[in-house]
């Protein structure tokens, strides 16, 4: 009776299996720098497809908040997953293999000054060892992701503010990673390009259907985000038929180091708490 | 509590640098190698540093031939100006003046270079993107400095002695066969040993502050610059210290 048949094993859905875990999952992190607390047990979980929106005041741990996500810096206690692995407690040398699977895009987009456009959106590649036919390709569709094609011998020096988000944005997405981690994306840009980039972030999560941490101080960019949904068809972004809410995207506010807010859209404007109330005010 | 915590955060930075240091050695034996970076900075390090180097040992041995001579004279030793211009350069004067010649150009490229880096978050950049900045930025420059630092010693010993040959006979008119005679009869491999042995300390410590500054930068531009000029400071005067402990050392062991 205790047999159990191979096949009936093989066929049964795995219980941690990458589908079903929370792409990212923070239990009680805290963190703080020279005595300074900057997040205070934080606990949330977003899962696989799912596109997180963290907005908040500056200074509020945000962008702490996606460092500790990538295991770019070690939280001070608590747990954290990606895609089930922990890695809060990983040394340096194995987070590179988890790294794969993340793409980043940083606040001033840290495109390395010394390389070309090229280099830049092809570093991971290279790295990697990768033939340089099969690199040439996929920075072209890369850089077509992000209407940036022209640009690509050229250096970071040379390009706006706003082509450098898009080349930062085309790195982190050469790889294809199953979590991207945007900081800020359309800080300090104007209003046109800002919609621009806020169009290809939604572009990439609706084409790629993948998991996103978005960090973000602009009411705009989240309502954008939350409203709207890429029509490939048009290659423009539309609203979601019905005046809806995207269902895979959702909104956490943070507030001095804790969260104050986390759920949809709608349920952030029908939010009777004081603090969120003044915020979208 | 200030002296306390002043205290408790240079410990701290000797336990950092003693551990980056140590991850640069260890990566030399741990793929990936990054043989391309170790080529482009031993040019930038090794051929961009020789005019200075050059110039430096070539004017330091002339100098020396123009102080000694006129002092020995006074004993009637103005013969062994050439023993004591080739021991001065190859002990000392060739690697601590071509250490400190690389430390002002090198270690504050590196600290300037990597700090910047690190402003702009380029190093948080390289991690995400499955690089080890360490492996990737520090030790190709270790390996390179340590290499580079050797050759430029003997480039600078050469010049030095020759330069110092060159004041010794057209200005001091000694014999040039005589000059070079007691700068090569006087030599004996412990002092040759002593002379590439410094280099390779110094290398590993100018790279190493050069790049522990440059990685440890805070404070965006302002940083940078307090990071250049600590890490030429520091490096100079651990260069200066060392040689000190290294000459005290070779003497205990050679008896010279």
């Amino acid at each position: 009776m205790s047999t159990v048949d191979s096949s009936t094993t093989l066929a049964a859905p795995e219980p941690h299996s990458e589908q079903h875990q929370p792409a990212v999952q923070f239990e009680d992190v805290s963190i703080g720098f020279d005595g300074n607390p900057v997040l205070h047990n934080i606990s949330f979980q977003t899962t696989s497809g799912e596109m997180c929106i963290l907005l908040g005041p500056a200074g509020g741990g945000k962008s702490i908040l996606l460092k500790l996500a990538n295991g770019l810096i070690k939280p001070d206690s608590g747990t954290i997953r990606i895609f089930g692995q922990e890695i809060s407690s990983l040394p340096e040398q194995e987070l590179f293999a988890i790294r794969s699977n993340i793409g980043m895009v940083f606040q001033e987009s840290a495109l390395f000054d010394s390389l070309s456009v090229r280099d830049n959106v092809a570093y991971r590649l290279m790295q990697q060892k990768d033939s340089t036919e099969d690199i040439d390709r996929r920075v072209i569709e890369s850089l077509s992701f992000v209407e940036l094609e022209d640009a690509i011998d050229k250096f970071p020096a040379e390009l706006s503010g706003g082509m450098k988000r898009r080349v930062a944005i085309a790195r982190a997405i050469i790889s294809q990673p199953k979590l991207l981690l945007y900081d800020s994306p359309t800080g300090g840009l104007d209003p046109i390009t800002s919609t621009t980039i806020i169009q290809l972030v939604m572009k990439q999560r609706d084409v790629y259907k993948g998991s996103a941490l978005l960090v973000t101080h602009r009411l705009q960019d989240a309502f954008m985000l939350a409203t709207h949904r890429f029509n490939r068809q048009t290659n423009q972004m539309e609203r979601v038929p019905g005046n809806g809410a995207d269902p895979n995207t959702s909104i956490m506010v943070l507030r001095e180091g804790r969260i104050a807010f986390n759920g949809s859209l709608v349920e952030l404007l029908r939010s009777e708490d004081p603090y969120i109330k003044e915020y979208l005010e | 509590m200030q002296i306390g915590e002043f205290l408790r955060q240079k410990v701290l930075a000797v336990q950092e640098y003693s551990l980056m240091s140590w991850a640069a050695i260890t990566n030399i034996f741990r793929r990936p190698f990054y043989w391309e970076d170790v080529y482009t900075q031993s040019d930038l390090i090794g051929v961009g540093s020789l005019p200075i180097v050059m110039l430096t040992g070539f004017f330091t041995g002339g100098v020396l031939a123009l102080q000694s001579a006129t002092t020995l004279a006074q004993f009637g030793a103005k013969a062994v100006t050439g023993e004591l211009v080739s021991l001065s350069m190859i002990k000392e004067l060739g690697p601590v003046l071509t250490g400190l010649m690389v430390s002002g150009r090198n270690a504050s490229g590196m600290a300037s270079e990597l700090g910047s880096m690190q402003v702009t978050e380029q190093i948080d950049a390289m991690r995400a993107l499955g690089t080890d900045p360490l492996k990737k930025l520090v030790t190709p420059r270790l390996i390179s400095t340590v290499m580079m630092l050797f050759f430029l010693t003997i480039v600078s010993d050469a010049l030095g002695t020759l330069g110092g040959g060159l004041v010794s006979i057209t200005w001091l008119r000694l014999d040039a066969s005589q000059y070079f005679h007691m700068a090569y009869q006087f030599l004996m491999y412990p002092d040759i040993l002593e002379g590439l042995l410094k280099p390779l300390v110094f290398g590993f410590i100018i790279a190493t502050v050069g790049c522990f500054f440059g990685m440890t930068t805070r404070g965006g531009t302002q940083g940078v610059g307090r990071s250049t000029t600590q890490a030429v400071v520091v490096s100079s005067v651990l260069i200066i210290a060392t040689d000190f402990f290294i000459s005290y050392l070779m003497i205990g062991i050679f008896g010279r």
